[in-house]
């Protein structure tokens, strides 16, 4: 099957439904900064505004079955892949009904049961466990994947090349995803990155790579089915750099001084994933406005009621903890 | 005398030791525009430039590789581990390479390094970026390990630090930052192995580093109402460390309390206890006392966070205990 036989494959139906993951996503990320804002939220928080297309095409791309491994940016790859809203809510406000009781935050939601293997505070932390995730499927031999994202910066750490190197002489069937947002903190990939395109490194692999508009779930859904069919074939690991922007500093308190105003104009102003989706959908006379005005409204109530949920959930029972972390 | 916080504390003896000695530079992510994580080095890359504020991709085994190797080919460079929880991707070279080098080659070669960075509790950042990890440092022989509680202190140590002819593990407190203290104009350093007794007192030493110095003065503060005089002993070193001070304060108030941040079990807290009853049991009114982290992954959840922690009502809770035998 090449790209074109996957989208056209690709129903309407499923294409709404990759609009209705690109403006929840994106209401999530915009309320949970409000949040951090008013100080319900601690720590740190790394929304994903402006990348909202990668999770979703990605996520649709995969079964029930498979995997996938987040990053320290991981609400949106936790939200496409079906996670609940509510109780990720609840974690970012450190419920005790969050995914992790309250004890991870932002960056540590998982959720076995859905084949989200976590988020991870540490840069490139999930990269060397995709490995053995792929090599269980390997060993299972159903046919299942895993989807690894990470972003730009990761790839520069030298987990990335023991990694890939490692699922690719297995051949395990791992997909590589690296969002690059041109950022790491305040370090523009092209100052941290040697070569012109990280998606260029899989030769060094000898694994397909592909380097595509991070910003089109369309493309993201193609390129990740394309490597999601070599791998269930078992012919192993792909990469993949998906170019994207993140719309807002790295986190809430950050200014994001280090880039300039023409470059933020130009990707908020012609990149952004969510209105360029709806537009192509209106022009592609696949859905009316009004029926975006009501997944709009959808999604804020479904936020809304996160927040009345998490709000609600009580705080986790110190004195359970205080007896199970017990000193003597 | 003047009073400047502890991150300004830090970039001034950064940017003396820079001004005085060509040799030293700066590598570490994001310490260029975005002047580190916590913002010690604003100001640096554009007084000093790109070469010599290194700006480097997230490679945590490259820089401290890096600047080993710059430190045994005649420079002496401050390498930067944005959080001590990411010194774990470059333990080798850190506990492999740099702390084994000299002792390796028979003393011959010197490795004049610095690796600033930062630990503890207390913003929310759960498992991965909270933690204190300088038990991790202070176990392997060849690695010097300093951790400052005062603005003065940071100053002061950290231009020992760089002219160091060994690596030394240079650990600040994420809390500490903002925190303002007396730090003069003159210049002046601090030299290892030397504690400084932060409070004078009779009746109990409390024996403190880092964060848990605030919180056992204001324990100590507070203990002063209810007419016990505590005695607040901080190593600034972990290695070298002053024994003979601890030692000599026990020998003066007969009762020692060790307060530590960091979980308790194989805790630099347990080692300075062994190593205290060993040499001065005689001298001891009362057990050695330990007030530790519990033994967990610090938690996301405010309360769960801190509880993870001493407390001040922890510290005078253990100080009460003591006394009363
Ligand atoms: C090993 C490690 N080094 C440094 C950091 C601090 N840090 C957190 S996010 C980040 C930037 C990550 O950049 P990238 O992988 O491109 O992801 P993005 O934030 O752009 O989504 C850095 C340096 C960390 N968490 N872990």
């Amino acid at each position: 099957m090449t790209g074109k036989d996957f989208m056209s494959a690709l129903s309407e139906k499923a294409k709404i439904n990759m609009l209705k993951g690109l403006i929840e996503i994106r209401k999530f990320e915009e309320k949970s900064i409000e949040l951090y804002k008013t100080g319900k939220i601690r720590g740190y928080l790394h929304p994903c505004i402006g990348q909202e297309a990668i999770p979703v095409g990605a996520c649709r791309a995969i079964g029930r079955k498979d995997y996938i491994i987040s990053n320290h940016r991981g609400h949106g790859h936790c939200i496409a892949r079906g996670a609940d809203i509510r109780k990720i809510m609840a974690e970012l406000f450190g419920k005790s009904d969050g995914y992790c009781g309250g004890r991870g935050g932002s960056m540590h939601i998982a959720d076995m049961d859905l084949g989200i293997l976590g988020e991870n505070g540490i840069v490139g932390g999930g990269i060397p466990i995709s490995v053995g995730a792929g090599l269980s499927c390997k060993m299972d031999d159903k046919g299942n994947v895993v989807l690894c994202f990470f972003g730009d910066g990761a790839a520069n750490n030298g987990v990335f090349h023991e990694s890939l190197n490692m699922s690719a002489i297995l051949k395990l069937p791992v997909i590589y995803i690296c969002e690059n947002n041109m950022y790491a903190i305040s370090m523009c990939s092209t100052d941290s990155v040697a070569c012109e395109d990280i998606g260029k490194r899989s030769c060094a692999y000898d694994i397909p790579g592909h380097i595509i508009d991070g910003s089109d779930p369309l493309k993201v859904y193609e390129s990740v089915g394309i490597a999601v069919k070599h791998a269930r074939e078992g012919k192993g690991p792909s990469l993949i750099e998906a170019k994207t922007y993140r719309f807002y500093g790295h986190h809430p308190n950050d200014p994001g001084q280090y880039r300039g105003k023409e470059e933020v104009g130009y990707y908020t102003s012609q990149k952004d994933p969510v209105t360029n989706f709806k537009r192509r959908l209106l022009e592609e006379k696949i859905i009316t406005a009004e029926e975006i005005d009501k997944i709009e409204k959808r999604a804020d109530e479904k936020i809304k009621d996160a927040v009345i949920f998490a709000s609600e959930s009580r705080e986790p029972d110190l004195k359970k903890f205080l007896r199970e972390n017990k000193q003597d | 005398m003047r009073e400047i916080e502890y991150r300004e504390a830090i970039r001034e003896a950064v940017t003396e030791e820079m001004d005085r000695d060509r040799e030293v530079f700066l590598i570490g992510e994001d310490i260029g525009v975005y002047q580190g994580a916590f913002k010690v080095y604003k100001g640096l890359l554009d007084k000093y430039g790109p070469g010599r504020v290194i700006n480097t991709p997230i490679s945590e085994t490259a820089i401290i590789g890096a600047a080993i190797g710059a430190a045994l080919t005649g420079y002496r460079p401050i390498a930067e581990i944005m959080f001590i929880d990411f010194a774990a991707l470059a333990m080798d070279q850190i506990a492999n390479q740099a702390a084994k080098i000299h002792f390796m080659s028979g003393g011959s070669i010197d490795v004049p390094l610095v690796i600033r960075t930062q630990g503890g509790v207390g913003k929310g950042l759960s498992a991965q970026h909270s933690q204190s990890l300088e038990s991790w440092f202070y176990h392997i022989p060849g690695l010097k390990v300093a951790m400052p509680s005062t603005a003065y202190d940071a100053k002061g140590l950290l231009k020992t630090a760089v002219r160091d002819n060994g690596p030394v593990i240079f650990i600040e407190h994420k809390m500490i930052y903002p925190v303002k203290g007396p730090v003069p104009e003159k210049e002046y350093t601090i030299p290892f192995g030397k504690a400084d007794i932060k409070r004078r007192g009779r009746d109990i030493t409390i024996l403190a580093y880092a964060n848990m110095v605030l919180k056992s003065l204001e324990a100590a503060e507070e203990m002063e109402r209810e007419g016990v005089d505590c005695e607040i002993i901080d190593p600034r070193t972990l290695v070298p460390l002053d024994i003979d001070a601890i030692i000599d304060s026990v020998k003066k108030t007969g009762r020692l309390l060790i307060v530590s941040e960091a979980c308790r079990r194989g805790s630099v807290a347990s080692d300075i206890s062994a190593r205290v009853t060993e040499k001065a049991f005689e001298y001891l009114k009362a057990p050695v006392k330990i007030v530790a982290g519990l033994n967990t992954p610090i938690a996301y959840n405010l309360a769960l966070e801190q509880a993870s922690i001493p407390q001040k009502a922890d510290i005078l809770e253990a100080v009460k205990s003591i006394i009363k035998k």
